[in-house]
């Protein structure tokens, strides 16, 4: 057991895998050339397409232990990943794992499957239920938490082999060109998916709209795809926005988002070609909506905006604030119909958007960021992976990418969920390091990382709250008491895998 | 200059909102105890507001109470629970007459002298809200020395009056301009009613702009949402500023020539001219807009 850099424990192995430990966001280089995929050819008449699902499986000669992939485009309303564990059961496979891009709620459906031991492990991040249960011990599943780009990084590394990525395909023809911004269960971007269609041994296109050749525009190839199958429906695309795509009406939340408008104004962002990147939650949206005015009273006119995209960004490109949006992910169904209909609404790969490793990527450009925590500390450490339940909750999304690559990384946080103090001595799981985060802004006070002495100043001058850190977890702790601390196990449960592929922290076991 | 452009009401009742009382930039908050309150939980309300201003150390905001009216059983004990905890001062409610406000002193000159504290320590802020207390409020605003503001209370005013508050308001209008000479008259400030539509900023915004003109300092409100859009009414604007600096600039030329009247661009300038661009210096200094030494020797000439 060795610590990392943040002085968390790291075992040397684990599940048979050797880890390297996390050391800084910088430093860690690729030793290896891409991966890479038997090449095929296809010639004239040869078909693709495949009666059901079982069909394909069957070809694609799947074995115990073997990687299976989709994309999580449809979100909350993704019926593809239920139907194909139920297949991967009915044919007797196990041990197999998921590599999907991200798991949600939805796919609570699978933990039969994940106890009888067709689903062993889960080389992505988790939303919900079944990371709530492997925490408290109640079920066993190797799952590794791997940011947007980190994701798109253990694919082109090989680290993550994929055998079949079933791609949810809402149009798509008969060789395989696909989009997703056309059909009943229009998502928009396919970002997520674009690198399985790069690197997975097999490629299948699944559609519930199955169009004339060519379909158009193709943001997957027909080049990249095995085969094709039609399905009755891939899911429901109302339940493909996002928890919260509304401005917040809490007053706090809309005090924290005024204070993170103006230390981006105060850091001297805001001019031509400003670029930036907020989430969907309703603070998030609501800084959004304070740089938009902003920008509309200084006649201001940004560069990118980039990220998991939501209607409040489409009104901002259609009113040329912004040039650009790069999408990854639509949250809603308002970014789906412009991605369609907007030159400048470009869809982008999570490789481009964020991997560490490639030639530099989307992220490297963008000036600031918004990212909300769970828990921060007094290291400028942001957890978004567990809660104060020590439970494993949440997926990384972007958050280590956008953190790393932006000139200022701003969270914004409550001071205080419930009785809980948001500012901790230590976080409960690091996601994010400290280093790469600079200013946290809470609706009692606004924490500069100490790099920033000019940032500084120029905020207290400016009569903002600003706090120092330690000072600033006192003040909130005094309000709300010493929480008492979660106690675990020593059984690790998760990993949460930093963006570059080193180890930045473990998830153990709570005692209950 | 104090300034009390944003008054926010926090029910008394609600310990959630009351431990956010420090976050928000309102210049003050009144914890209420009166209409907010429902019957069963007035004791409550005054324990957590006394047990909120007791932990609230660092204050940062002016801090005032609306007590019940004078003529219900709550009064008393909303005082005796509150005002050892410190409060800035009193709302007083349905301040119908000056003989309401000199009980409410009386009362507080007696707290005061238990617990030790400088006779005119509590203030008060009547709050001017039926068709009587509009009639009396000249008299009303000059009834206590501890008066540093008078309110107005649309929402009682109009059930006095048996109208309907509208969305544009020119049914308060007589009401308003009483309540802002009284104010003046007696040399305290002038605070306007609440707006009770949080969903609606377009409306608030013009609403304050007019009472603005009408010679209000400050308004009460309902909704921290609220606060912004009425800071930036009242925040005198960059032209407004310039052309004060501009009016400071040429007096002093005019007081070094030994005379009180100096021409700028064509407009003349000369004593209540100076007031009122002093006036807005002292605003935008007060608001942190800008850095401006004032010298009463350049505004009202040597004597």
């Amino acid at each position: 057991m060795a610590r990392n850099s943040l002085g968390r424990e790291i075992p040397a192995q684990w599940r048979g895998r050797t880890l390297d430990p996390y050391l800084d966001p910088w430093n860690k280089k690729p030793e290896v050339l891409r991966a890479t995929r038997p090449l095929v050819r296809r010639s004239p008449g040869d078909s693709k397409l495949l009666p059901s699902l079982r069909a394909v499986l069957e070809k694609c000669e799947l074995r115990d232990g073997m990687n299976i992939s989709t994309h999580h485009h449809l979100r909350n309303g993704d019926l593809l990943l239920n139907l194909l564990v139920k297949e991967l059961d009915a044919m007797g496979l196990r041990d197999m794992g998921l590599a999907c891009s991200s798991v949600h709620a939805v796919h609570a459906e699978i933990i039969p499957y994940i106890q009888k031991g067709v689903i062993t492990r889960i080389e992505t991040g988790v939303n919900g239920l079944i990371g709530e249960m492997v925490s408290k011990g109640e079920l066993t599943c190797d799952i590794i938490v791997r940011s947007h780009g980190g994701r798109a990084r253990s694919l082109v590394t090989g680290e993550v082999e994929v055998d079949a990525a079933f791609i949810a395909a809402p149009c798509c023809d008969i060789t395989g060109n696909m989009n997703g911004v056309h059909g009943p269960s229009a998502c928009g971007s396919l970002g997520y998916a674009y690198t399985d269609a790069r690197y997975a041994k097999k490629v299948i296109a699944v559609t519930d709209n199955l169009v004339r050749y060519p379909a158009a525009p193709i943001s997957i190839s027909q080049s990249d795809v095995d085969y094709v199958v039609q399905i009755e429906s891939l899911g429901d695309p109302k339940k493909i926005v996002s928890t919260t795509t509304r401005i917040t009406r809490d007053p706090a939340g809309l005090l924290i988002a005024k204070y993170a408008a103006e230390v981006i104004e105060t850091a001297g962002f805001l001019k031509d070609g400003f670029s930036f990147q907020t989430g969907a939650g309703g603070t998030s949206l609501a800084v959004a909506d304070n740089i938009r005015r902003k920008m509309a009273d200084g006649k201001i006119k940004g560069s990118f905006g980039c990220g998991g995209i939501t209607g409040y960004f489409v009104d901002i490109l259609e009113q040329g604030y912004f040039e650009t949006l790069f999408d990854v992910q639509c949250f809603d169904l308002k970014a789906v119909e412009s991605i369609r209909r907007n030159a400048g609404h470009r869809e982008i790969s999570a490789d481009l958007y964020a991997s560490p490793f490639n030639r530099g990527s989307v992220v490297n450009m963008l000036d600031c960021v918004i990212l909300g925590a769970t828990e921060v500390d007094v290291d400028f450490n942001v957890n978004v992976n567990t809660e104060s339940s020590g439970y494993l909750l949440h997926n990384t999304g972007g958050h280590c990418d956008a953190a790393a690559g932006a000139k200022l990384a701003i969270v914004v946080a409550p001071s205080m969920r419930g009785r809980l103090p948001i500012v901790r001595d230590a976080v409960t799981t690091v996601t994010t390091p400290g280093e790469t985060v600079d200013v946290i802004v809470t609706e009692r006070g606004i924490c500069v990382a100490d790099k920033h002495v000019d940032l500084k100043k120029e905020l207290v001058r400016r009569n903002l709250p600003v706090k120092e850190i330690h000072q600033f977890h006192e003040e909130i702790t005094q309000l709300t008491g010493k929480p008492r601390a979660v106690e675990f196990e020593d059984e690790i449960v998760a990993l949460i895998e930093y963006r570059d592929g080193s180890i930045i922290d473990v998830v153990r076991r709570v005692r209950e | 200059m104090k300034l009390r452009r944003s008054l926010l009401y926090v029910p008394g009742n609600m310990p959630g909102m009351l431990q956010n009382i420090p976050v928000f930039e309102a210049d003050g908050v009144m914890i209420d105890l009166e209409d907010a309150v429902p019957l069963v939980e007035k004791d409550a309300a005054r324990l957590l507001a006394r047990n909120f201003l007791h932990s609230y150390q660092n204050r940062n905001k002016e801090m005032f109470v609306r007590i019940n009216p004078l003529d219900t059983p709550y009064a008393a004990a909303d005082l005796r629970e509150i005002l050892p905890a410190l409060p800035d001062g009193i709302r007083l409610p349905k301040a119908e007459n000056p003989e309401l406000v000199e009980r409410l002193d009386t009362l507080l000159t007696e707290q005061e002298e238990k617990l030790h504290l400088e006779i005119g320590h509590f203030k008060i802020i009547p709050s001017i809200e039926s068709a009587q207390g509009v009639l009396n409020c000249v008299e009303t605003a000059r009834a206590s020395s501890r008066i540093v503001a008078l309110a107005f209370g649309a929402e009682d005013y109009t059930a006095s009056m048996e109208i309907d508050r509208t969305r544009t308001g020119e049914e308060l209008f007589s009401a308003r301009t009483q309540v802002v000479w009284a104010a003046k008259a007696a040399g305290v400030q002038a605070i306007d009613t609440i707006f009770s539509d949080v969903n609606d900023m377009e409306a608030l915004r013009a609403e304050t702009a007019l009472i603005k003109r009408l010679g209000f300092t400050g308004k009460s409100l309902v909704n921290p949402r609220q606060i912004e859009v009425i800071h930036e009414v009242f925040r005198p604007t960059a032209d407004e500023i310039q052309n004060a600096v501009e009016v400071m600039e040429a007096i002093k030329r005019a007081r070094e020539m030994g005379t009180g009247v100096i021409s700028l661009k064509g407009k003349m300038v000369d004593a209540p001219v100076v007031t009122r661009a002093a006036r807005t210096l002292r605003t935008a200094v007060a608001f942190g807009m800008i850095e401006y030494a004032l010298s009463d020797e350049v505004i009202h000439g040597q004597k």
